[in-house]
């Protein structure tokens, strides 16, 4: 217990003196989460729209599939990036594995499934009397897109604040293609396991305290910027 | 000629028929009603029109061009038109934004937007609530929303699907009100379903009664109220005394039916021996205390089975060898004290007697 509450002091000091190491390993697994959000979003709420809106065989089989990816374990998309980026790998040439740029990619596979799948039933959720009234209205294909999304905003963002909370809470990938290098790759959740390894757990807790502070500001923001 | 043409339309819903071979063209400017019960297929037929959906069998034309079944020529010709559907449907956005976007989709100018969309809030009486988020607002005040967001539009066909089904009375006269005003003036061509006959009577120019898929009569209010095309029709419009009978002699077109106890005189050019119903409004039927000379040539004495207050006007229901039920006011009730076991006398002209062909089944 005392732990605990030593902890809980401990990140409320980190997080007032703005402890630059801290700082620096906050910073980054905002930047590495946010940028695999923002461009996964940028793919998938078009994707998901395309889906939504297209009768194709097989839509029902593609549906499950994208639902059971929802499970995908962290550690298997970090090898699956790891094995495609790695030096003798295929797309070894980029150079970028043990990068920050390798671990946006594999956050950004991660959280494709969750984006996709949640977009989709967000617009799901829009009755067919919406649709039918934008069509009637004179709506192109386009614009009837952009209004039901618009019409689901909550449940769309709600699916953006899950890939988010996804990426920036998952270790597997970004330990095995980030490789945790100090001042490089190290973000919180590589942090955190290696304090707990180290036996600091008080540290390793008050990192904890900090992404879960992070993640909060962030729900706040975005849930201002949907109410406008 | 005709700005819409429909010819031969049939769609299905998996197993169900909802349209079977219905023809039907619509000139410029006119005003039709569609009647017919719930599930009769009237909404299925203005989505069609509204090129929402794709007929299973059958062609459109619009301004005699044949509409195919996709491509971008659907969108123009439904760019020309406006639907407004029974439940409004109103985006989760302001008022405001509600009315402009058809016209944000058309690419209109920003600032004739808002001209626009600010002069047609103050004809539907919505000016104060630019701002408010549709979705706050009353079902009267959505369907004037959503009525607002298509006549924006100025659309030269405005199709309405039972635009007052869910509204209360006083909303209901002011949409219908809204509506009569924009066809005088703007001659705007429009289709209307109801199951309200006297929105049908008041506003329309044409009447086609839809019963089953199939556009059984159309004519103006008179012919279809007065003169329904069988009983189904009848049924339908109101007439609520359709009467079993066989012609027995016509004299120089005043036929005789003969019913099980009584004979009728209506006007009727059918030959004896044919098999016909006797249909009589309720509200051509007067009811006396002792036998008045006039006119008519039918009056039978009825005893009163039982009596329905129905607001201003009582429905009297008598027993004169057949069911006969008649609409008298309420004054009338209370003066003569018409009450189950009054003896009366039932009166009607023989031209108020329709007389409709039975069909051998």
């Amino acid at each position: 217990m005392t732990e605990l509450w030593n902890a809980l002091t401990k990140a409320i000091e980190l997080l007032i003196s703005l402890d630059p190491q801290v700082i620096e390993i906050a910073g980054r697994s905002l930047r590495v989460s946010g940028t695999s959000c923002l461009l996964a979003s940028l793919i998938c709420l078009p994707l998901a729209s395309l889906i939504y809106f297209h009768h194709f065989p097989g839509k029902r089989a593609l549906i499950n599939i994208i639902q059971t990816l929802f499970s995908v374990p962290t550690v298997l998309v970090g090898l699956l990036v790891f094995v495609l980026f790695s030096r003798a790998g295929p797309l070894g040439f980029f150079g970028i594995i043990l990068t920050t740029k390798a671990m946006i990619i594999g956050q950004m596979i991660l959280i494709t499934p969750i984006l996709l799948g949640f977009t989709i039933s967000a617009l799901n959720g829009v009755s067919k009397e919406i649709v039918d009234t934008a069509t009637s209205l004179g709506a192109s294909g386009f614009q009837t897109v952009w209004l039901v999304l618009r019409e689901a905003r909550y449940a769309v963002l709600a699916a953006v604040i899950m890939g988010f909370g996804r990426a920036i809470s998952e270790i597997g990938c970004a330990l095995l293609v980030g490789g945790n290098m100090r001042g490089a790759t190290r973000v919180l959740t590589t942090a955190i396991s290696m304090e707990t390894s180290q036996g600091d757990f008080e540290l390793a807790i008050a990192l904890g305290m900090i992404l879960l502070f992070l993640a909060l500001i962030i729900n706040i923001v975005l849930n201002r910027l949907q109410q406008r | 000629m005709s700005l819409i043409e429909l010819v031969d339309l049939s769609h299905s819903y998996g197993e169900r028929k909802i349209l079977r071979g219905l023809s039907l063209s619509i000139d410029k400017g006119e005003v039709f009603t569609l009647i017919g019960p719930t599930g009769a297929g009237k909404t299925t037929l203005l989505r069609i029109i509204d090129l929402l959906e794709v007929p299973g069998a059958g062609e459109i034309f619009f301004d005699g061009k044949c509409i195919p079944p996709s491509g971008k020529q659907r969108l123009e010709i439904r760019r020309r038109m406006s639907f407004i559907h029974q439940k409004p449907q109103v985006f989760n956005l302001s008022v405001y934004d509600n009315v402009a976007c058809g016209l944000r989709w058309r690419g209109e100018e920003k600032g004739r937007i808002a001209g626009k969309v600010d002069h047609i809030l103050e004809i539907v009486g919505l000016e104060g609530y630019k701002n408010r988020n549709a979705r706050t607002l009353s079902g009267g005040e959505a369907q004037r929303v959503a009525l607002a967001r298509s006549l924006v539009l100025e659309p030269e066909v405005l199709l309405l699907d039972e635009p007052t089904a869910n509204l209360d009375p006083v909303s209901t006269t002011k949409i219908e009100q809204l509506i009569s005003y924009i066809a005088r003036q703007r001659n705007t061509t429009m289709i209307m379903a109801t199951h309200v006959m006297s929105q049908g009577q008041q506003l329309a120019d044409r009447i086609g009664v839809l019963l089953e898929g199939k556009l059984v009569q159309t004519g103006n209010a008179i012919d279809i109220f007065h003169s329904p095309q069988n009983e189904q029709v009848a049924h339908f419009v109101g007439m609520e005394n359709i009467i079993k009978g066989v012609i027995i002699a016509n004299d120089e077109g005043i036929a005789t039916v003969n019913t099980d106890s009584n004979a009728i005189q209506a006007v009727s050019s059918y030959p004896v021996g044919k098999e016909v119903y006797a249909c009589i409004r309720p509200e051509d039927i007067t009811l006396a205390l002792s036998s008045i000379q006039s006119s008519a040539r039918n009056s039978f004495p009825a005893k009163i089975t039982q009596v329905t207050f129905l607001g201003p006007l009582s429905r009297v229901e008598t027993d004169c060898g057949f069911r006969l039920v008649a609409l008298v006011t309420k004054i009338s009730v209370e003066e003569l004290n018409l009450q189950p076991g009054t003896e009366v006398y039932a009166t009607f002209k023989a031209t108020g007697v329709h007389i409709i062909e039975r069909q051998a089944s």
